[in-house]
């Protein structure tokens, strides 16, 4: 679609004026602007794209938020840098408690399959998703982007249900004792009781540190396209894509088809391992025809971006392959290493993990706690069709006693191969551990050099030492760094997932 | 190698007595089965605690302790001299506020009452209708963690430390541990709650505290703000307690306690506790609400019956000595605590009396 077609809405951001496409978020209106300054005096700007890195916190109209997860509304006033302690704007209680029998926590393909599958035994069922829209990562929709038909598909099927409320813009913050979650959307907190609970909370890239990382412009690879598909205009930019996995195509024919120059997708794994993984896809026919479809002319198997250039922004890359180094010049750097389970949730539940890191579930989906089931890409990273399947057979077993449908099962074990053939083929190469040098920040929020961390041997000494994973991610980026660069395994945090408003926290009343 | 006193507990007290024993000469190892310094519920305050005349001899020695290790403490140590302003939200709890004043005057410690005009100048962000406030200047806030590998960095040869868990004091003072069995002419037991384990007829008891952490913003908060009624709930013998208790951290973060659990023994944060801690610490500052929390905790305070700490030589156990039950205010106490067991020890005249803090008051039928 022309995006000149698309209409627009005013917003501010720090007192100028910026019309942006109707339906985009705050982070795709900052465009190639800042939005933080770090603790240390380096400008940030959002680099996640789907609310894990905390690098794009702004204030709207007075209210801390994430912009990547915070659409745009006529008017808004935008501040970005520091947020002043302020009182909540008056006005908006919600009822500080909702109950359900059915929470599904996530709205992604495993979310919404597993609403539909629990849908006819009558449960009351809430979902709940951060995004501004349903529709999970591969389904995310913006200005551009039209959810796909299966997204939409699905949707239409939820509504004929009275006994199904999807609730988006709402994050689960932490926990609120047993069988219950706090939540809260942009301007409400609230908490949700429930008796079982479907996790269907997706994954996050695993970004690793190297020098220049941190400068504005410098994105995940996924987190390029989830920005594209927010509205961030790139007409014209020129784009590198860097890191490892089949997202690394994904992500190029997003930036191409919204009109930027992509000089070159690096892919770390070697030419064998692409080869060898290409060769096999003619198993999952509708993933081999998505590969002929994302090729792109710019790909480049074992090579590598070593670091990034810039003053106050990325101005050109280091792409090292086996001819040697060189400079790239570009606006903007898209770089990702894969993409790792969303467990922290889980974690905080109880749940057990597996071998590889991902919430373990059994032939019912259900995770180690009981009540508690687990779909999709939290389970271990394997695509979408295998989170619909995961998600079925949770929605059904979550509301049955009964066993998963054989076919299902059938289904998931077809995908579970995927799974682990690009686990296998996409596995990181010791290479992408080594590029951050003594001087090369490893922990954004709190500004830790990784030289910082040499003298510390583990995650705990870290934190207590160096203030590694003490900032407002609270580990989320740089704890999958250090698992990565050391071995370290971060630990989970005792109550709360993310950053949460003292007032959400202070609802919470005893149980009648 | 065996050293001249092992001491089984690495956090701020034990960092703290090994600091003062290699300062006269001894040979010392630490033993803690997790990192030095792994100090949980602390919230890093020091203040004078002034409910008795220990308590205030030991919170003023150690205050002017910490005066001497502060010029040497790296800017990772976060010292502030924020001092301390205790709230008074009413006239009974300003009644309170003049005799707190008189108290600590007569130990020759400065304070200052703030009429509720001069409360709103000096902390803006306080809610309205306070009736004013007690400001301690001399009181001031630390990141104990790094203190106390300042403290085992301050003796280099003299002080060494062994990752290991201690699981036995033998009568001849040696210690069992994860490590094997380690020697030393003298045993101190400075493993807070932990000591109890080890050493049975040790009368020490858990309050269970939790504490909230806020994200980074321009500092608003300039002084801890202290409940008056802190003190009431930290002497509370029964029941769920909270007493708003707010710090702000050199980071611009805000660190909030306190609460009081009594009959808990895990760490686990109970939200509802929190919720009821937030709900008064917003009543006191309402700008928190729109705050973000980005951590929660749970600790556990090793407590005494009669509020004071256990220091000195156990009465019926030769070779082994007692610095633990500090509760809450370890990382206040930890130096003057520290003092005392050196000179102890050595044989030297301690600068405090040391009659009150001695482990035989509670261990009359040990």
């Amino acid at each position: 679609m022309n995006a000149r077609a698309t209409p627009t809405l005013r917003i501010e951001i720090d007192g100028r004026p910026v019309d942006a496409p109707r339906g985009s978020t705050i982070a795709a209106a900052l465009g190639l602007g800042a939005s933080r300054t770090s603790v240390s005096g380096q400008p940030r700007a959002p680099l996640c794209g789907m609310g894990v890195c905390h690098e794009c916190r702004v204030q709207v109209d007075g209210i801390q938020q994430l912009a990547c997860m915070t659409p745009c509304r006529e008017g808004q006033a935008i501040r970005t840098g520091d947020a002043r302690l302020q009182a909540l704007p008056t006005g908006d209680a919600a009822p500080p408690e909702q109950r359900c029998d059915l929470l599904v926590i996530g709205a992604g393909p495993a979310g919404l399959q597993a609403a539909l599958a629990a849908a006819p035994s009558g449960a009351r069922i809430t979902v709940l998703d951060d995004n501004p829209a349903p529709g999970g990562q591969i389904w995310r929709s913006g200005p551009r982007h039209r959810a796909p038909g299966a997204c939409q598909g699905l949707l239409d099927e939820l509504a004929r249900h009275p006994n199904v409320v999807l609730v988006s813009g709402a994050s689960v913050v932490g926990l609120a004792g047993d069988r219950a979650l706090l939540v809260e959307t942009a301007r409400q907190g609230w908490t949700q009781r429930f008796a079982q609970a479907v996790l269907c909370t997706g994954a996050r890239e695993r970004l690793l540190p190297f020098p220049g990382w941190t400068l504005p412009g410098v994105t995940g690879a996924g987190g390029l396209q989830a920005l594209i598909k927010q509205g961030l205009d790139v007409r014209g930019q020129r784009i590198v894509i860097a890191g490892s996995g089949p997202l690394l195509l994904a992500a190029a024919a997003s930036a191409r088809r919204a009109g930027a120059r992509v000089m070159h997708v690096a892919e770390q794994a070697a030419w064998a391992e692409v080869a060898r993984f290409a060769a096999v896809l003619w198993r999952w026919p509708a993933k081999a025809w998505q590969a002929a479809t994302l090729f792109d002319p710019g790909f480049r198997p074992g090579a590598m971006v070593v670091a990034a250039q810039g003053g106050g922004r990325l101005q050109s890359v280091t792409l090292r392959t086996a001819g040697g180094d060189r400079q790239v010049p570009c606006e903007r750097l898209a770089c990702g290493w894969g993409l790792v389970p969303r467990t922290r949730l889980a974690q905080l539940m109880g749940c057990a993990l597996d071998a590889q890191g991902a919430i373990a579930v059994d032939a019912r989906q259900q995770t180690s706690v009981a009540g508690l089931y687990a779909a999709g890409e939290c389970t271990g990273i394997g695509g979408n069709e295998r989170a619909r399947l995961q998600g079925r057979i949770a929605g059904y077993c979550a509301t049955s006693t009964a066993e998963a449908p054989p076919a299902l099962a059938r289904g998931l074990a077809h995908w579970n191969r995927f799974a682990t053939l690009v686990q296998d083929r996409f596995a990181l190469r010791e290479a992408a551990t080594r590029l951050a040098d003594a001087t090369t920040l490893v922990c954004r929020c709190e500004d830790v050099a990784l030289g910082a961390l040499e003298d510390c041997d583990g995650w705990v000494q870290a934190k207590l030492q160096t203030r590694c994973g003490m900032g407002a991610c609270q580990g989320r980026i740089c704890g999958t760094a250090a698992q990565a660069l050391r071995g370290w395994t971060p630990t989970p945090p005792r109550q709360l997932t993310g950053p949460a408003r003292i007032a959400t926290l202070a609802a919470l009343t005893e149980r009648q | 190698m065996t050293e001249d006193v092992l001491i089984v507990g690495a956090g701020i007290v034990g960092a703290a007595c090994a600091d003062a024993l290699a300062a006269r000469g001894l040979t010392v190892r630490l033993i803690d089965a997790r990192l030095p310094a792994a100090t949980d519920a602390g919230m890093g305050h020091l203040l004078i605690l002034d409910d008795n005349p220990a308590e205030l001899a030991l919170s003023s020695r150690s205050l002017a302790l910490w005066r001497q290790w502060r010029p040497g403490l790296g800017a990772a140590c976060a010292w502030t001299g924020c001092g301390t302003i205790w709230l008074a939200a009413n006239g009974d709890e300003a009644a309170l506020a003049m005799r707190k004043q008189a108290t600590l005057a007569a130990a020759g410690i400065a304070s200052e009452w703030l009429d509720a005009p001069a409360l709103a100048r000096a902390e803006p962000a306080l809610r309205t209708g306070l009736a004013g406030g007690l400001r301690v200047p001399s009181d001031a806030a630390v990141y104990a963690p790094r203190v106390v590998s300042w403290l085992l960095a301050r003796h280099p040869g003299r002080i060494a430390f062994t990752p290991a868990r201690a699981t036995r004091i033998h009568a001849d003072g040696s210690v069992e541990s994860s490590a094997g069995r380690l020697h030393a002419a003298q045993v101190l037991l400075a493993a807070g709650l932990g000591s109890a384990a080890l050493c049975p007829e040790l009368p020490l008891f858990p309050k269970k505290g939790h504490l909230v952490i806020t994200d980074r913003y321009p500092q608003q908060v300039h002084h801890q703000l202290v409940e008056l009624g802190y003190m009431a709930s930290a002497h509370q013998a029964e029941g769920d307690s909270v007493a708003v208790n707010i710090q702000p951290r050199p980071t611009g973060q805000l660190l909030i306690g306190s609460t009081r659990q009594f009959g808990v023994d895990d760490t686990r944060v109970d939200p509802a506790l929190v919720a009821r801690l937030l709900r008064a610490a917003m009543q006191t500052l309402p700008d928190l609400a729109g705050a973000r929390a980005i951590r929660t905790w749970a600790g556990l305070r090793p407590a005494t019956a009669d509020g004071l700490p256990l220091i000195g030589p156990h009465p019926k156990r030769p070779r082994l000595w007692i610095a633990a039950g500090h509760e809450g205010h370890g990382v206040t106490t930890a130096p003057a605590t520290a003092e005392l067991i050196a000179a102890l020890m050595c044989g030297a005249t301690p600068t405090l009396d040391a009659a009150p803090f001695r482990p035989e008051r509670c261990l009359a039928h040990a």
